[in-house]
């Protein structure tokens, strides 16, 4: 099932938040949309699950603009897990919440069915969310919650997930899992993730915006170059596929001495270096003007 | 493979976070066994948030049960309650100033509905069915209003302390009711208090609703604010007239505010019984909807519902829902908000299951504190608003007091 978007602007309160981003993803793909806080990622995903109408541009998921498609035909194909600020899930139980999956299956008058109680066990098991099945939703930890809702979102049988910072706040080993589930799904993902290194190991390919432009996009290795690291990110660090076929990030010994080239550990340095302590560089450099801060993160066109 | 994540023998979890929980004593008295952990999810902040893989932690018993307090499933829930209810209505008839046994009560109620068996006393008659009866239907219809009004409330605006007057239908109705009783009648052009109230009632949902809209979008925030401020606003309009009222005047005011149902007449319970069944029914039908509400305006659109088009829907069915039962019982307080929390502690917040369980045991809890309001103090009778709280809040803070996962969120 393909996604693409195609030349999307978006444009909130006469602001434009989103300028022709383009993007796609293959049956199967791992889609990572990386950027900074504020480069738009969240308000992608709203134009894609049909929650926010861009101004220009298609989003088309399985061959159809999903703004011509009814919500609830749109909802049978994408599912998407959110930071929602205004969730008021007291007092469902897990089953329950797993169960809401169904709602773009069902007209007013429909009830539930012996489909969807197969479709929503199915979900719980395979996010290990079974034997959370009568808990209280609000009684759950970070992980256990974000099983759950991974489960809901399953359980729309979508054709593709759109998933916003999913790990977020979540302990090591429950990222690693969500991870695995993720791609345990075999269903096409839109992932916006803030851990770069999350990202290069789940992800196919990478998407970065940057004040609501694509400034690269592709092959993780080809995307998270020093470059874009540098200038988007403002960090510095390197990407590199270890010995182990991982792919992981090095950051600099001072992330944020973007011009400091006098040591530069991060980009000379082999992954498995101890790199001695810098020399003479001060501690940190003067912080960054504003004006300065822009020049570096705009991105070359 | 989350099933091998999850079998994957990895080392018990920071022991810290658990003890950082409740002290044991009170999380083993704990309802649904979800405390502890919820707690220490909490207490822990996330960092360290206890997350055991499910098969890492055993389930007791106790996690094993759901947060409700009552498994049983709907239908039959529901049959048992309305027989409930049927039962409370024939008793309340009943009792009064004279005590009617329940047996010629019933006798009479059988023969007006369904022409069969013999004619009574017509005295009896008289009071069963043309006082009596009407009176405690309308009690019924107008605790199942507030209960159903106060459930979708609370859900569309995301707020467990809205209640059927959060959107300032009370405010407005106070003002319209007090217009004609302080300015002799002839104020609003002869309209009725009912009739004067319900206006009110619609005139502050409309202002509210003009209020809480942004860009087309009516934000649940901005809602329940244009509420408070539109509801303070005709207070002072009510309070003024108040001021100006004569101490009979006054007196109606206050029992008006304070609500009853002492004036049912069979007349208008066709209209209100009408409205309340209706957009309970219809309310009742987008439980399903009601439900994706609970995840959040934003997770509700990805699952296919339109947020803005449902909500404004469910705002003007309740809206109407809630003027209709203030104009003709009052400004009855406290049970719009009780009866939704405490419906859902005990049978859970699915809507589907929620709105027809909270109607029914609305219906059964006015039906009781009608009851009691003109038999605890006869032969006075006392205002509906002043026992709902009375008796309804003792309850509600027990029943609060044993969940101990409203918070966990
Ligand atoms: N409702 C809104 N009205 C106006 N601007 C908004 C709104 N929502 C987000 N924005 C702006 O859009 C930009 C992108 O936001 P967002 O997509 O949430 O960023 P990200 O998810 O990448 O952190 C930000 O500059 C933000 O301030
Ligand atoms: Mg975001």
């Amino acid at each position: 099932m393909k996604l693409t978007v195609d030349g999307l602007h978006v444009t909130l309160d006469h602001q434009p938040i989103l300028r022709n981003v383009s993007l796609d993803a293959a049956q199967g793909d791992i889609v990572g949309l990386i950027g900074p806080n504020g480069s738009g990622k969240s308000t992608l995903l709203r134009a894609v699950y049909r929650s926010l109408r861009p101004s220009q541009g298609l989003v088309r998921v399985a061959g159809d603009d999903v703004w011509k498609l009814p919500a609830r035909t749109a909802a049978r194909r994408t599912a998407a897990v959110l930071q929602d600020s205004n969730s008021n899930a007291v007092g469902l139980c897990v089953q329950e919440i797993v169960a809401l999956g169904r709602t773009p299956h069902h007209g007013l008058l429909g009830r539930d069915g012996a489909e969807d109680h197969r479709v929503v066990a199915e979900a719980m098991d395979a996010c290990g969310a079974r034997p959370l099945a009568e808990r209280n939703f609000a009684s759950l930890s970070g992980g256990e919650r974000q099983r759950v809702l991974l489960a809901r979102a399953l359980a729309q049988k979508p054709k593709l997930l759109v998933l916003d910072e999913l790990t977020n706040h979540l302990d090591i080993r429950a990222r690693f899992e969500l991870l695995d589930l993720i791609r345990g799904t075999g269903t096409t993902t839109l992932a916006v993730l803030h851990d770069l290194d999350l990202a290069a190991r789940l992800c196919d390919h990478l998407v970065v915006l940057s004040e609501g432009v694509v400034a690269a996009a592709g092959k993780v290795l080809d995307v998270l170059t020093p470059d874009v690291l540098r200038e988007v990110f403002g960090v510095r660090a390197v990407a590199e596929r270890h010995a182990d076929g991982v792919i992981r990030i090095t950051y600099g010994a001072d992330p944020l001495a973007l011009h400091d080239t006098t040591t530069d550990p991060a980009v000379t340095a082999e992954p498995s270096d101890r790199t001695p302590p810098a020399p003479v560089a001060p501690a940190r450099p003067a912080p960054l003007t504003p004006t300065e801060h822009e020049a570096q993160t705009a991105v070359p066109g | 493979m989350s099933a091998q994540a999850a079998e994957e023998p990895h080392p018990p979890r920071t022991p810290h976070a658990k003890a950082a929980g409740a002290p044991p004593g009170r999380a083993a008295r704990s309802l649904a066994g979800a405390l502890p952990r919820a707690l220490a999810a909490r207490a822990s902040g996330t960092a360290t948030s206890t997350r055991p893989t499910p098969s890492a932690e055993p389930r007791t018993p106790r996690q094993a049960k759901g947060p409700r307090i009552l498994n049983v499933p709907t239908g039959p829930l529901l049959v048992g309650l309305l027989a409930v209810l049927a039962g409370t209505m024939i008793v309340a008839i009943s009792i009064g100033s004279v005590t009617i046994p329940v047996v010629d009560v019933w006798r009479i109620v059988w023969h007006h509905l369904t022409g069969a068996g013999a004619t009574a006393d017509p005295a009896l008659d008289q009071i069963v069915w043309n006082f009596r009866t009407p009176r405690v239907v309308l009690a019924a219809l107008v605790g199942a209003g507030l209960a159903v009004s106060g459930v979708v409330l609370q859900a569309v605006v995301a707020n467990p302390l809205a209640d059927p007057y959060v959107l300032g239908v009370s405010s407005g109705a106070s003002l319209g009711a007090v217009m004609v009783i302080t300015m002799a009648g002839g104020a609003l052009g002869g309209l009725g208090v009912s009739a004067a109230a319900f206006a009110g009632a619609m005139v502050a949902v409309a202002l509210v609703f003009v209020l809480g809209l942004t860009r087309g979008r009516l934000g649940p925030t901005r809602l329940v604010l244009s509420g408070v401020a539109v509801g303070y606003l005709f207070l002072a309009g009510t309070s003024y007239l108040q001021l100006q009222a004569t101490p009979t005047e006054l007196r109606s005011v206050m029992f008006w505010m304070l609500g009853s149902v002492a004036g049912a007449k069979w007349d208008q319970l066709g209209l209100v019984s009408t409205v309340v069944v209706t957009s309970t029914v219809f309310l009742a039908l987008f439980g399903r909807q009601l439900n994706a509400l609970l995840a959040g305006d934003e997770s509700a659109t990805a699952l296919g519902v339109d947020v803005h088009r449902l909500r404004g829907a469910l705002l003007v069915l309740s809206s109407l829902l809630t003027g209709t039962v203030i104009a003709v019982a009052g400004c009855i307080g406290f049970v719009g908000l009780m009866i939704p929390h405490l419906v859902r502690l005990a049978v859970g917040a699915d809507h589907r299951r929620l709105l027809p369980l909270a109607a029914v045991i609305g219906a059964i809890y006015l039906v009781v504190v009608d009851l009691l309001s003109r038999t605890v103090n006869r032969p006075n009778e006392l205002p509906l608003g002043i026992l709902t709280a009375l008796f309804g809040a003792p309850f509600f803070l027990w029943l609060l007091r044993r969940n101990k996962t409203l918070d966990a969120s």
